[in-house]
C-alpha cells in the first residue's frame, strides 16, 4: 500500500469517525448510506467480477432482517406473541437484553443466509445470463410473498423490532446504529479488498469472461461461483440485521424483500460508480443515495418516476458507470501504461 | 387432509375450468412475450404494466360509460401507438446489446409505469363491470361468469388474427425473416429499425387487449403488473420460442396450477406460488441440461 492510499484511508476513518457529531442531523442518513455501500459491494462481486447479474441478493438482506429481529425478541419472550401485540409495549427489552439479542441477532442473521446461499447455491448458479437474472428476480419476489403469509413473524402486518432501551442519552440510538453500520461497512470493505487481491478473483474474473474456457483450464467454477454467492450472502445479511433494528419495523415486500427499491438499489449503485472495481460501488453508492435523498425531499411522490428515468438513463447512457469513465480518461491513474504516439494517433482519427 | 379441493369434487371442475380460461389469457401475453424475445431478443419487464396499462384503458372507457368490452378494440391501437412510443425512446438503444441491460433498462420503464399508472389512476383496485352474468353447469355446481368465456374466445381469436396475419401479410414476413437472421434481412432490403418497432408495438396491442379483457373479468391494479411478466415468461421458456401451441398449452397449465395453488395453499401465497413455480422449472432444467453438460442459453 503506498503512501497516497493510506492518507485516504485515514482520512476516510475520520471523517467517519467524526460524522456523527459533524452532522448530527444526518445520522440516521449515514448510517443508510453505509448499508447502501455494504450491499453494492457485495452487488459487485456478483454482478461486476463474476459476471452473474443477480437480482436475488435481497433475499439474504430480508432474510437477515427477519432472523435478526426474530433472535433478538425470541431469546427473550415468546414471538407470535410479540407480533400479533404488534408493536405494543407489552414485552420491553432492558438495555443488556437488547444488546444481547441484537448481538446474537446478528450472528444468526448472518450465518443462516450464507447456510441458504451455499444449499441453492448449486441449482441456482448453474443458469446463466438473462435466465439467472430473472430467476434470481423470481427468487426474491417469492420470497418476499411467502414471508408475507407467515403468521409467526407478522405476516400482512409486519413486524416491530425491539425499540431501542433508555441509556440515557437522547442520541444513543442514533450513533449506536451509526457505528454498528460502519463498523460493518470497513469490515465488508477491509474482506472484499482482501479477497481481491487473491486468486480468488483472478478466478471470479475468469468465469466472468469464458466460463467454458476456465472450466477447461482447470478451474472447479461452481465451487468458486458458490463460494463467491456466500460471501456477498454473508455481508448482506449482516446488513439486513442492521436494517431492520434501524427502520424499526419490517414489512415482507415493503422493507424486507424489497425487490422493486432495495434490490434495483444494488444494481443501479454497482452499475452507477462501475462494475467490477474496488471503488466503483463505494463512490456509486455515494452518488446515488445523494441524489436519490434530494429528489425524495424535493419531488415527493414523484420519486418512482424519477427512479425509472434514472435506470433507464443509467443503463443506457453510462453503463461504464463513474470508474469507467475515470478510467477512459485518466488511464496512466489506472496503472495501464499509455503509449504517447498511439494516443495522437487516435485523437486524430476522431 | 382437509382441503376443499378434495372434499368436493365439483371444485376440482371449477378449478381446471377457470385455471383454462385464465390460461389463455396468459398464453395471448406470453405470446406477445415470446415474438418481441424471439425477433429483438429482447426481455421486456414492462410487459405486464403495458397489459395494465390496456386494462385501465377498458377501465376508463366504462367509466365514462362505454361498455368495456369496446376496449378490446380501442385498448390495442392505443396501446400500439404507446409501444411505438417506448421503443423509439429506449428500446431501440438496447436491442443489439447484452441481455441484461435490456432487462434493467425495461425495469426501469416498468418502475415508471407503475408509478404514473398509481398517479393517474388511484392506488384502488378496480374492476370493469361488464354485466354479462354468469353460466351454470353440472346442476348449478360450477359457476362460470360469461366474461371470462368472452374473455378466452376473444383471445383465441385474435391469436389466430395474429398467427394468420404474421404467415401472409408482408410485414408478418418480414418480422419472421428478422426474427431468423436480422443481418441477412437487412441485406435483402428489410427495414428491420422499421420490423422492430412494429414488433414492439404488436406486443403492446396484445397486452393491450389482454388487459382490457383482464379488466372485465378480474381486477386491475397499478402495481400487479409484475406477476404478468413472469407468468409469460415462464410460460415462454416452458413452451420454447415460436412453439404456438406449445404457449397455449404451457398458459392453460400455469392457470390451472395457479387455481389449485389457490384452493390448496390460500389465496396469500398464489403470486408468491407462481414465483416460485418459476424458480423451480429453472432449476429442474438446469439439472436436465447439466446431465448433458449444456446450460440454459
Amino acid at each position: 500500500m503506498n503512501k497516497n492510499n493510506l492518507i485516504l484511508y485515514i482520512g476516510i476513518l475520520i471523517f467517519g469517525l467524526a460524522a456523527p457529531y459533524v452532522f448530527p442531523a444526518f445520522k440516521v442518513q449515514l448510517s443508510i448510506l453505509c448499508i447502501l455501500i455494504v450491499l453494492a459491494i457485495t452487488w459487485n462481486i456478483q454482478g461486476g467480477e463474476m459476471g452473474y447479474n443477480t437480482f436475488g441478493n435481497i433475499l439474504f438482506y430480508g432474510l437477515g432482517m427477519y432472523l435478526c429481529a426474530s433472535v433478538q425478541v425470541g431469546m427473550f419472550f415468546p414471538l407470535a406473541e410479540w407480533t400479533e401485540s404488534g408493536g405494543e409495549k407489552t414485552f420491553v427489552h432492558t438495555p443488556a437484553q437488547f444488546f444481547q439479542g441484537m448481538a446474537m441477532g446478528l450472528v444468526v442473521a448472518a450465518v443462516v443466509p450464507t447456510i441458504v446461499a451455499g444449499l441453492i447455491g448449486y441449482a441456482i448458479l448453474g443458469l446463466r445470463g438473462h435466465y439467472f437474472a430473472i430467476c434470481t428476480l423470481g427468487l426474491g419476489v417469492a420470497a418476499g410473498e411467502i414471508s408475507g403469509g407467515i403468521e409467526i413473524i407478522g405476516a400482512g402486518q409486519g413486524f416491530t423490532t425491539p425499540p431501542f432501551p433508555n441509556v440515557g442519552s437522547l442520541e444513543a440510538r442514533g450513533e449506536f446504529f451509526y457505528f454498528l453500520s460502519f463498523l460493518v461497512l470497513i469490515l465488508t470493505f477491509l474482506a472484499v479488498k482482501a479477497i481481491y487481491s487473491t486468486r480468488f478473483k483472478l478466478i471470479l474474473n475468469a468465469i466472468r469472461d469464458n466460463e467454458d474456457k476456465a472450466e477447461a483450464m482447470g478451474i472447479e467454477t461452481m465451487k468458486y461461483k458458490i463460494i463467491g454467492w456466500m460471501i456477498s450472502a454473508f455481508f448482506c445479511g449482516l446488513a439486513g440485521g442492521i436494517m431492520g433494528g434501524l427502520v424499526g419495523y419490517i414489512d415482507s415486500t415493503d422493507v424486507a424483500f424489497d425487490g422493486r427499491e432495495m434490490g434495483v438499489f444494488m444494481v443501479l449503485m454497482a452499475i452507477l460508480g462501475g462494475k467490477g472495481t474496488l471503488w466503483g460501488p463505494v463512490i456509486g453508492a455515494t452518488v446515488f443515495h445523494i441524489f436519490k435523498e434530494g429528489f425524495w425531499t424535493f419531488f415527493l411522490g414523484w420519486q418512482y418516476v424519477a427512479l425509472g428515468v434514472l435506470i433507464v438513463v443509467i443503463v443506457i447512457y453510462f453503463p461504464e458507470g463513474i470508474m469507467g469513465w475515470l478510467r477512459e480518461k485518466y488511464p496512466e491513474r489506472f496503472g495501464e501504461v499509455v503509449d504517447e504516439a498511439d494516443r495522437k494517433a487516435q485523437v486524430e482519427i476522431k | 387432509m382437509d382441503f376443499l379441493v378434495f372434499q368436493y369434487p365439483m371444485i376440482t371442475v371449477q378449478a381446471c375450468l377457470d385455471g383454462i380460461l385464465l390460461g389463455v389469457l396468459f398464453a395471448l401475453i406470453a405470446y406477445g412475450m415470446a415474438l418481441q424475445w424471439g425477433v429483438m431478443n429482447i426481455i421486456n419487464i414492462a410487459q405486464g404494466d403495458l397489459v395494465i396499462l390496456g386494462g385501465y384503458i377498458a377501465y376508463f372507457m366504462y367509466l365514462y360509460g362505454i361498455h368495456p368490452a369496446w376496449g378490446v378494440i380501442v385498448a390495442p391501437v392505443i396501446m400500439y401507438f404507446v409501444g411505438i412510443a417506448i421503443y423509439k425512446l429506449v428500446i431501440n438503444k438496447v436491442v443489439d446489446r447484452d441481455l441484461f441491460i435490456s432487462i434493467l433498462a425495461t425495469f426501469g420503464i416498468s418502475i415508471l409505469f407503475m408509478q404514473l399508472m398509481n398517479f393517474a389512476f388511484g392506488a384502488d383496485v378496480v374492476l370493469a363491470n361488464s354485466g354479462y352474468g354468469t353460466t351454470m353447469l353440472f346442476d348449478n355446481n360450477v359457476v362460470l361468469p360469461n366474461s371470462k368465456i368472452f374473455s378466452a374466445f376473444i383471445s383465441i381469436l385474435f391469436a389466430i388474427c395474429l398467427v394468420i396475419y404474421m404467415k401472409k401479410s408482408k410485414l408478418g414476413r418480414a418480422i419472421r425473416a428478422t426474427a431468423q437472421n436480422a443481418r441477412a434481412a437487412k441485406i435483402l432490403g428489410v427495414d428491420t429499425e422499421k420490423v422492430y418497432a412494429a414488433t414492439f408495438g404488436i406486443n403492446a396491442a396484445l397486452c393491450g387487449v389482454a388487459g382490457a379483457l383482464i379488466s372485465i373479468t378480474f381486477t386491475i391494479h397499478p402495481y400487479m403488473g409484475l406477476p404478468y411478466t413472469i407468468r409469460s415468461f415462464m410460460i415462454v421458456i416452458v413452451a420454447g420460442l415460436g412453439n404456438l401451441p406449445g404457449v397455449a398449452m404451457s398458459g392453460m397449465g400455469l392457470g390451472v396450477f395457479e387455481e389449485f395453488a389457490d384452493y390448496i395453499l390460500g389465496t396469500e401465497f398464489r403470486i408468491g406460488s407462481v414465483f416460485l413455480l418459476l424458480v423451480l422449472i429453472l432449476v429442474y432444467r438446469r439439472f436436465k441440461l447439466s446431465r448433458k453438460r449444456e446450460y440454459l442459453k
